[in-house]
């Protein structure tokens, strides 16, 4: 594996332009759960006219839907789900400025195409490692949509969440550089 | 004719779902470890570790192994000579599934299909039901992750088909899933019956010590070690990330079928491979 690189969003194009399909990468800052219900919302919202319950110019989403918090902790288990679901919805988040989006798998081509398009990266984190994955977890805000109640969207505060880089802003795609 | 509660019952099938989601089983540790053993890849190695790493810190610190605790799936066989007193059977199971899901801070993640509006307490489960000889009732409680059941299929197969035939149809779903069901997998196979038949047997095959060979047809067990070889020389890789396990197991199970029909299921479970049972 090569070099951790250190990231916190926002994250800007020029901090985005220098990932590459393949780097290791800890995240930490701000961003915001969202899967498939919020994302079959958040298109319904937009094709009536209406404005998100969160501005994603800049924003990275991370699919993930967690586990209540037990009692004296802040969140309960928290990992990736399946991307490939939410691609019927990307383009759309991705007209609106999203530049990146935290999940686990292969997605459509035409999205890792779009990628290229909005400077935008597609980050994978390992699925089924939920407890420790709940480390990386500072803090969480409940943001909107709290009646679809696990798929409800959040805001977390990520310390140094580990990701690889799958799809890069250059066409770089992980999977297909496996031998 | 033994009396069994049906609160009896409710207790012992919440107990089971929040075991099973906080603690992996012995086997399945002991699979992923030996795998870690023989890979050579940094990557692969590294993900197998926090696999590893992980099913630690959910039993020290009781936290889901998963974020996905389920659909609440049941293999019961009930002994004809139980009598269930005070309530129906399966909504005492029911009931079970609710407390383990509200108690122990599981996730609820089922919905209606149509509006994907959660139930909340995610019931319905999916209760299979055997009546056996006997006066107890044995009862294995699956949390089944729908990261991997998207990635299972069947087949209805010309007889002609053959051996070929199964192999081919498990080894095109397996890379056809990829990286999306967290692998290391176990691949579970149906084989005949009917349609339905084939995919429980398939779901069946899951419920098997990770990696052990098919007990009763050295057929299967014959095609359970030469499908793993295939398999793991795909070089799919713990998580998709490329490396010599993508599964750490094939479980095969078989009935007679139909003279026209040669049905096949692979049901796919992910790395944590979640069961546990008990006998009342």
């Amino acid at each position: 594996m090569s070099k951790t690189i250190e990231l916190t969003t926002p994250l800007t194009d020029e901090v985005l332009s220098g990932l590459k399909a393949g780097d290791a990468v800890l995240i930490s800052g701000d961003v915001y759960t969202a899967r498939d219900a919020a994302h079959r919302r958040m298109v319904e919202a937009l094709d009536r006219g209406e404005a998100l319950p969160v501005d994603l110019k800049g924003k990275v989403i991370f699919y993930a839907a967690p586990t209540p918090a037990p009692p004296g902790k802040v969140i309960g288990s928290i990992g990736p789900t399946t991307s490939y679901r939410m691609d019927p919805f990307t383009k759309r988040l991705l007209d609106l400025g999203l530049k990146g989006m935290i999940g686990k798998g292969k997605r459509a081509p035409e999205i890792m195409e779009a990628l290229k398009a909005h400077r935008a990266v597609y980050f994978g984190a390992i699925g089924g490692i939920a407890a420790l994955m709940s480390r990386c977890i500072t803090k969480v805000e409940p943001i909107a949509y709290a009646d679809l109640g696990p798929e409800a969207i959040v805001k977390l505060t990520l310390n140094k969440l580990p990701v690889v880089v799958i799809g890069d802003t250059r066409g770089g795609n992980l999977y297909e550089s496996l031998p | 004719m033994r009396e069994i509660p049906a609160d009896k019952i409710t207790e012992i099938v919440k107990g089971l779902f929040i075991a099973a989601n906080l603690e992996l089983e012995e086997d399945v540790v002991k699979s992923i470890e030996d795998c870690r053993a023989v890979e050579d890849s940094p990557i692969a190695s590294h993900v197998l570790d926090k696999i590893l790493e992980n099913a630690q810190v959910a039993k020290e610190e009781s936290l889901p192994l998963c974020q996905d605790t389920g659909l609440a799936l049941l293999f019961v066989e009930l002994g004809q000579d139980v009598h269930v007193t005070g309530s129906d059977f399966h909504g005492a199971i029911e009931e079970g599934v609710r407390r383990a899901y509200a108690n122990g801070y599981l996730r609820k993640s089922i919905c209606d299909p149509l509006t994907r509006l959660n139930t909340g307490d995610n019931t319905p489960a999916v209760i299979h039901t055997e009546i056996v000889p006997g006066d107890k009732i044995r009862i294995i409680a699956m949390p089944k992750g729908g990261g991997s059941e998207n990635m299972s299929g069947a087949t209805m197969l010309v007889p002609a088909a053959g051996e070929e035939g199964i192999k081919n149809y498990v080894i095109e779903m397996v890379k056809k899933a990829g990286p999306n069901p967290c692998p290391p997998i176990i691949v579970g196979v149906g084989i005949g019956g009917d349609l339905e038949k084939a995919v429980i047997l398939s779901k069946k095959a899951l419920l098997r010590k990770a990696g052990e060979r098919n007990p009763r047809d050295p057929r299967l067990a014959r095609m359970e070690e030469e499908l793993l070889a295939v398999i793991n020389a795909l070089g799919i890789g713990p998580q998709g990330y490329g490396g010599r396990t993508t599964a750490l197991a094939v479980h095969m199970e078989m009935m007679p079928c139909h003279i026209a029909s040669f049905p096949v299921a692979v049901n796919i479970q992910c790395h944590v491979a979640r069961h546990k049972e008990a006998v009342i």
